[in-house]
């Protein structure tokens, strides 16, 4: 019981990493309708910049905040200059620069630090503080998670900002006629998924160690996530990361090993694609003509 | 001078042309109607004000400012209120966020303020249904949000493309009674893009007949009315 108790919550802190990523993806495709393969690499690439700077003597949580803010302009610069250019371009044209967007951050990660395995510090104690079943770690991720979400959802909700993010996701032409800048919006739209990816791949370093390959398979887990919750749902990202990281411990510690692990992730993915596309709180759109 | 003053308007999709040489005035505080049937070419007159549509010659000029190559969000912001054909309805946001984004480049927050009062009381539907899902309202509710949305601009020339698309005679009496309201009170300009000729011309005082993308007669909307081949044509008497 103490172990399955165990398996439960640490799933649970992986959840959250998964739903973090989850959560930029969809931010993403509900503007643009595209999927952003290069998300977990963008993240990999802003938690290098954090090591970086922890390397250099910044405090931990200085050094985080930097990153969480560089992580924003990278995101929204890549926007403006890459696939503005691209955003009318049939989707396989999308599909390879985003691909191209991940080899070359890989490369580039690589040839700048170098692919040796890096240890990423944790800013939480070693020992636990919440009981024997999860580490403080893990609680901490899962705090820090619930944090950005109520912070995200404060943003989405409250400010007129956020209120023409979410008028630019579902009508572009409105809102251009509304007089929102709407290409800023996108823009916007990327620095967020960018900030918010930045906080997963500094929260999940610590567990699988930097390197330059290190979000390969979160980034599955993501987009297994995503789509479980529904890919145009923040929300359903979010329970989707949790239902994710926990099957995918349980699986791996009684079922099928952790050899396997990432398989329940593909397959949940084509799962989700043929019994249900639209996830579990994803909405079907029907469109008239 | 006229607020909004088109002429030679040529343009249209890709490389083809479906506006030849459009010439038309829309007075300030004056209610202009532009008529034609199905394809004539209303909507991408509309279009092509705000922006959206490839002009490859003429002239738009909207109080002193040339319109021509401007963005879209910059056309706006300079005062024209766009009511889209398909009413342009934010469905998942409610009523009262669909009336916020419509203010959203304003800074006045007392005039936006009185502007909610002022929208809700021409129509009082929207206020009742305000925290409502948009996506949740009727055809001629989401017709009357879409005309309050720009109206949350206070706008000086507001654009309407056919408002009375798809809705019940009633809803479209009361939606155009409430439009000559709007019109006076406001002293906002309209310029009325329709195929129900008669209740156009009955609210506007400028007309111009367009067909396939050319302006062939233009006048009073008395005279219009009067004009033997629009009364065959388009009033169907």
């Amino acid at each position: 019981m103490e172990a399955f108790l165990h398996q439960v919550f640490s799933g649970l802190a992986n959840g959250a990493i998964y739903a973090s990523l989850a959560l930029a993806l969809v931010m993403i495709y509900q503007s643009t309708h595209h999927i952003n393969f290069a998300q977990g690499e963008m993240a990999m690439f802003s938690t290098y910049l954090a090591w970086a700077m922890i390397n250099a003597g910044v405090p931990y949580w200085a050094a985080f905040g930097l990153t969480v803010v560089a992580s924003f302009f990278i995101g929204m610069i890549i926007e403006r200059v890459i696939v503005r250019r691209v955003a009318d371009a049939p989707v396989l044209t999308l599909v390879v620069v985003f691909i191209a967007l991940l080899v070359i951050l890989n490369s580039i990660t690589g040839w700048i630090f170098s692919y040796t395995i890096k240890v990423f510090p944790s800013p939480f104690p070693e020992q636990p503080l919440f009981g024997p079943y999860i580490s403080s770690h893990e609680a901490g991720v899962v705090g820090i998670t619930l944090f950005v979400l109520l912070l995200l959802f404060l943003f989405f909700r409250f400010t007129s900002l956020g209120l023409a993010m979410r008028a630019t996701a579902e009508n572009a032409v409105s809102s251009r006629l509304s007089g929102i800048r709407v290409g800023w919006m996108l823009a916007l739209g990327w620095g967020l998924a960018a900030a918010i990816g930045a906080i997963a791949g500094m929260m999940v370093a610590p567990i699988v160690y930097l390197d330059p390959n290190m979000m390969s398979g979160i980034l599955l887990y993501g987009i297994a996530a995503a789509l479980m919750g529904g890919i145009d749902n923040p929300f359903g990202a979010v329970v989707g990361g949790l239902i994710v990281g926990v099957l995918e411990n349980l699986m791996g510690a009684y079922v099928v090993g952790t050899e396997l692990k990432l398989t329940v992730a593909l397959l949940v993915i084509i799962g989700v694609l043929i019994f249900k596309p639209t996830g579990l709180f994803g909405r079907s759109f029907v469109t008239r003509v | 001078m006229p607020l909004l003053e088109v002429t030679e308007l040529t343009g249209g999709y890709g490389a083809t042309d479906i506006l030849h040489a459009v010439s038309f005035a829309v007075e300030e505080g004056g209610i202009t109607t532009i008529l034609g049937a199905n394809g004539a070419g209303k909507t991408s007159v509309l279009r092509a004000l705000c922006g959206m549509l490839r002009v490859s010659s003429g002239k738009i000029a909207f109080s002193a400012q040339t319109l021509n190559g401007k963005a879209t969000e910059s056309i706006v912001r300079l005062g024209i209120g766009h009511v889209p054909d398909g009413r342009g309805t934010f469905l998942n946001l409610t009523t009262e966020e669909n009336l916020r984004v419509g203010a959203m480049t304003r800074r006045d927050k007392a005039g936006v303020a009185e502007d909610f009062e002022r929208v809700y009381g021409y129509f009082p539907r929207l206020k009742e249904r305000r925290n409502q899902q948009a996506g949740t309202l009727s055809g001629g509710e989401q017709q009357m949000l879409a005309i309050s949305r720009a109206l949350m601009l206070r706008p000086r020339l507001l654009l309407l493309d056919e408002p009375s698309f798809g809705l019940a005679p009633l809803v479209v009496q009361d939606i155009f009674r409430i439009m000559r309201a709007i019109n006076k009170e406001q002293k906002v300009a309209i310029l009325l893009v329709e195929q129900n000729a008669s209740l156009a011309l009955e609210l506007a005082d400028t007309a111009y007949l367009l067909e396939t993308g050319t302006v062939v007669m233009s006048g009073p909307a008395d005279e219009l009315r009067q004009a033997e081949s629009v009364r065959r044509s388009y009033l169907g008497y």
